[in-house]
């Protein structure tokens, strides 16, 4: 007969103030088969611990059952000490007292009732369990990191220095993502090209780092380890070989009216382009829905111009194969549009400027060279009015979040505007002012105080285009809500951080769960900040939530440690929660009859063909095998299989027929 | 096609030249409107204000009244009413709240009726007639002005753009006319202060008109007997508010597309207003 010892635990009051555990404990006790039942305050702290450890050993235990939290919680804290007290540790199930029972139930007879049929369900199951060994699985020590902004970039450099190989997948031709649109940082204002280009650099020098820009993640397959990553190489229609990186071909294009995306639509590029001179590579990809060949099948004056033959026309987008063992996600975010904004003018405004697009016009390598002048008609802006929380912290626009940076940006964008302009009269509208982060009050103080900056407490209600200027009205709420009308002649919206285009399909590629807003999802809001729910893919920087470039940095050398703690393991430990195909002795070998109905059901191709041979050689038959590397657990063949051949381990269909009987015998 | 309509205190008083061209603008589009039988009024802007029963059950009466007809669906031209009735619908979507004003009225309630404005009207039923019937293009460049009242709250009326909208803009290039891109198209007028406050209508109507005139518009075009009154009757006080008088008329989408149509300026009471119309 079975010796089960079943230990109760109050959780503190988060069961027991529902939860008659002293009845629920005293009731298992006279089960059959329970040789020891007792409850316990704390059962995860290290006397409850203690209990469990020595009822096995006083009691000769065969099987445990806590009656506590969720499973996801506490069950690996048990199945160790069971294991420390010699029980193999798959022998210790939970029964989930707190979420399944008494925090979601009133204080009542019918909730202790609840959790004793709980508790019971368990330790019918226990009885049938077998003692299980862990699998365990190789490590493939390699990363992919996806984006290649200023967090992909500082993740790779991490895992990279750490010895491990990294491959960098960017979407555009080149790395550096937003970070290299900005003109000067808060709140030093230090030229963010000038400390960011010096590590673009590096990661293409870098020998751990395979870089490949202009590329996408197509799939992603397998688990924490042993990842199979497909990566579309998008046709660059440009030999990278040969290509020098002259620049003629760039010079000679006849399509220069493209809006350049890397100057946030203000400034043009050519159809055969390198985004911008500091680019990394340093090479030109042709935009094939802008180029005359591919519009129209002829021009080819680039490969005219170009000394080396590198123009490949008929080049095809390529699909590579890469085995990684981890994943930093580092995708990044966007901004919204102008034309997001009906109030203020749909986007019809040449002069109504995202803060993204006023960054390119104080940024020396921006359309105006440093100069901040208007896209209208190139006039320096006298009057100019700067509106925070643009779309952000406002629930009817769908964006409820505060998208953090814009109060910092909108100080320096200010401050480098006065610096710029002297003559020049700048005001901000805001709603409160967060510039929570070492020296940032101190910089939005200077803003004001120094460097003259007018700040308005209040929202714009409207703003319209009249005789060139364009009329702002607001509201002053520090000043008795008296109405504010500006005649500006640029107005800068700080608006709204959202997620990335495409965040949403790439989160279903890689299984890992987002918010309503599309960001990505850390595994814990506090402690676990870099990890998603998948294992083995972990998060850096605004693709889990705007945030700023320090936190940025922070975040990625975060998520590097991770990866590199993975593949500090020469082998991973794996849960045995796996199908098996039974195994008979000869003459039966297995009730599979090789249907492999298994097979076309398994997401996960784990099926195998197993051939049985006599001694002689010859085959006997062929039935299903299981891998267990690339199973998952999932269940599906279990419910395919006619002939009742496949199990869970951990999970079979006597165990859950167990639970399952023991409400019905009641 | 036959619809049901809510003429609303104004369109009986002040506004008679806006019920005068919608029913003559209906007719000649082929639109049979019936009225609503005993309607009252829709509570307006004092109600409101003052006690929120009676603000949802004037409206609701009115309701009761048009279902109890076999109407399923109902025009409000006047924007405040329409306002009025869409907002109370929305309201007694409450059970408590509709409970207690069947309780009031002794009338059912079922709350399915569709409400619609001049524009939808003209929109879902008048256009593919519109554009056949059209004998005198609207030749004319004119600001097309909303109000507050009718695209406001978005959530609840969830009718057009509701900081640009366009459904008259839409209308008027229909029959020929141009319409202007403008800032003021959906800011108050001053709406019900226009006895109490006439310096602040004044102001607020004036910087309407201003804009409009700057931008030079021939006409103003509304769907809203009280941003029609203050921008035409007003025009007096706005005038003396303004360095140089304005003498653009303010008039309704009915009476516009009527002149399109070929109908009289008699018949569409264009010979009503303040502010002579020359078109």
């Amino acid at each position: 007969m079975s010796k089960i010892g079943v230990f109760i635990c109050h959780c503190g009051e988060n069961i027991s103030a529902t939860v008659d555990v002293e009845r629920v404990a005293r009731e298992i006790g006279g089960m059959e088969g329970v040789a020891h039942a007792i409850d316990y305050k704390y059962m995860c702290s290290d006397p409850g611990q203690t209990f469990i450890k020595e009822a096995v050993k006083k009691y000769g235990l065969d099987g445990v059952v806590v009656g506590a939290c969720s499973p996801r919680m506490h069950e690996p804290t048990f199945r160790r000490a069971c294991a420390e007290a010699g029980l193999n540790p798959y022998l210790c199930e939970m029964a989930n007292l707190r979420e399944h029972c008494s925090w979601v139930h009133e204080k009542s007879e019918e909730t202790t009732e609840k959790a004793i049929d709980l508790v019971k369900m368990m330790v019918e199951k226990v009885k049938k369990n077998k003692p299980l060994d862990s699998i365990k699985v190789p490590v493939t020590k390699r990363a992919l990191v996806i984006g290649g902004g200023i967090a992909g970039i500082q993740a790779s450099l991490d895992i990279a220095n750490t010895g491990h190989k990294v491959i960098l997948v960017e979407r555009d031709p080149s790395i550096g993502g937003h970070m290299s649109q900005l003109s000067e940082t808060f709140p030093t204002l230090d030229c963010s090209q000038c400390i960011l280009t010096p590590r673009m650099v590096e990661v293409a020098q870098h020998p751990n780092i395979k870089l490949y820009t202009y590329a996408e993640l197509e799939s992603l397959e397998g688990f924490i380890g042993n990842f199979k990553a497909k990566i579309r190489l998008k046709a660059k229609s440009v030999n990278y070989s040969t290509c020098t990186g002259c620049g003629a071909c760039i010079q000679k294009c006849p399509v220069k009216k493209i809006p350049s995306e890397f100057n946030a639509g203000l400034g043009t590029r050519t159809a055969i382009y390198v985004p911008f001179p500091q680019a990394v590579p340093n090479k030109p990809v042709i935009d094939r829905v802008n180029c005359n060949y591919y519009k129209r099948g002829a021009c080819k004056i680039c490969e005219k111009t170009c000394q080396v033959g590198s123009i490949e026309w008929d080049k095809e987008d390529e699909i590579i194969t890469e085995e990684v063992g981890a994943v930093v996600l580092a995708t990044g975010f966007d901004v919204k549009g102008t034309d997001f904004f009906p109030e203020y003018g749909y986007g019809q405004y040449k002069d109504v400027l995202t803060g993204l697009q006023f960054e390119r016009l104080a940024s020396a390598s921006g359309p105006t060279f440093g100069e901040i002048r208007r896209p209208s008609d190139g006039a320096i802006p006298k009057k100019i009015v700067f509106i925070a929380c643009a779309g952000s912290r406002d629930p009817a626009k769908g964006i409820p979040y505060c998208s953090k940076i814009c109060c910092m940006y909108t100080a320096k964008h200010a401050m480098l505007y006065q610096h710029k302009v002297h003559d020049g009269e700048s005001t901000v509208f805001y709603m409160d002012i967060r510039a929570g982060g070492k020296n940032y009050e101190e910089f939005v103080r200077r803003a004001i105080e120094e460097d003259t900056v007018n700040y308005v407490r209040g929202r714009v209600a409207r703003v319209y285009e009249k005789n060139g200027k364009l009329i702002v009205k607001g509201v002053d709420t520090l000043l008795g809500g008296e109405q504010v009308e500006i005649e500006a002649d640029m107005v800068v919206l700080a608006t709204a951080g959202v997620a990335n285009c495409g965040s949403e399909q790439l989160a279903q590629k890689l299984h890992v769960s987002y918010d309503p807003y599309h960001f990505f999802a850390e595994a814990h809001p506090k402690l676990k900040p870099v990890e998603t729910n998948t294992a083995g893919i972990f998060l850096a920087g605004a693709c889990q939530a705007p945030k700023d470039i320090p936190e940025t940095v922070g975040m990625a050398s975060g998520a590097a440690v991770k990866v590199a703690a993975l593949f500090s393991n020469d082998e991973l430990v794996r849960e045995p929660v796996v199908a098996v195909v039974n195994r008979l002795a000869p003459p039966l070998y297995s009730t599979c009859v090789g249907c492999f109905m298994c097979e076309t059901a398994c997401p996960y191709n784990a099926i195998e063909h197993e051939e049985i041979k006599g001694r002689d050689g010859s085959l006997i038959r062929t039935i299903a095998r299981v891998n267990q590397g690339l199973c998952q657990g999932c269940g599906t063949c279990v419910a395919f299989c006619r002939s009742k051949s496949i199990d869970i381990q951990g999970y079979t269909n006597e165990q859950v027929y167990a639970e399952v009987m023991s409400l019905l015998n009641d | 096609m036959k619809i049901g309509f809510y003429p609303g205190c104004s369109l009986t008083g002040s506004s008679r030249e806006y019920n005068e061209s919608v029913v003559a603008l209906a007719k000649a589009l082929d639109i049979e409107l019936v009225e609503i039988k005993d309607w009252n009024c829709c509570g307006a802007t004092a109600a409101h204000v003052m006690n929120e029963e009676l603000s949802l059950s004037l409206p609701a009466r009115i309701m009761a009244m048009a279902e109890e007809q076999g109407l399923t669906e109902v025009v409000v031209p006047c924007a405040a009413c329409y306002n009025r009735l869409k907002v109370t619908q929305h309201e007694l979507e409450d059970e408590n709240k509709r409970t207690r004003v069947i309780e009031i009225l002794k009338l059912p309630y079922r709350g399915d009726l569709k409400i619609i404005n001049v524009l939808q009207m003209l929109e879902a039923y008048g256009a593919e007639n519109i554009k056949t019937r059209v004998t005198r293009p609207f030749a004319h460049k004119v600001a097309c002005y909303y109000g507050c009242l009718l695209v406001r709250p978005h959530s609840i009326l969830k009718f057009d753009r509701v900081e640009d909208p366009q459904s008259m803009d839409t209308l008027i290039k229909g029959i020929g006319g141009t319409t202007l891109d403008w800032a003021f198209k959906t800011e108050c007028c001053g709406a019900g202060f226009s006895v109490s406050r006439t310096d602040l209508v004044a102001k607020l109507s004036g910087n309407i008109l201003k804009d409009a005139a700057d931008r030079s518009a021939e006409a103003v075009i509304v769907a809203c007997p009280l941003c029609q009154s203050n921008l035409d009757m007003r025009r007096g006080a706005i005038n003396k508010t303004l360095k140089n008088p304005i003498d653009i008329p303010v008039i309704y989408i009915t009476q516009a597309i009527g002149l399109a149509l070929g109908i009289g300026a008699k018949e569409l009471g264009l010979k009503r207003h303040f502010v002579t119309v020359e078109l």
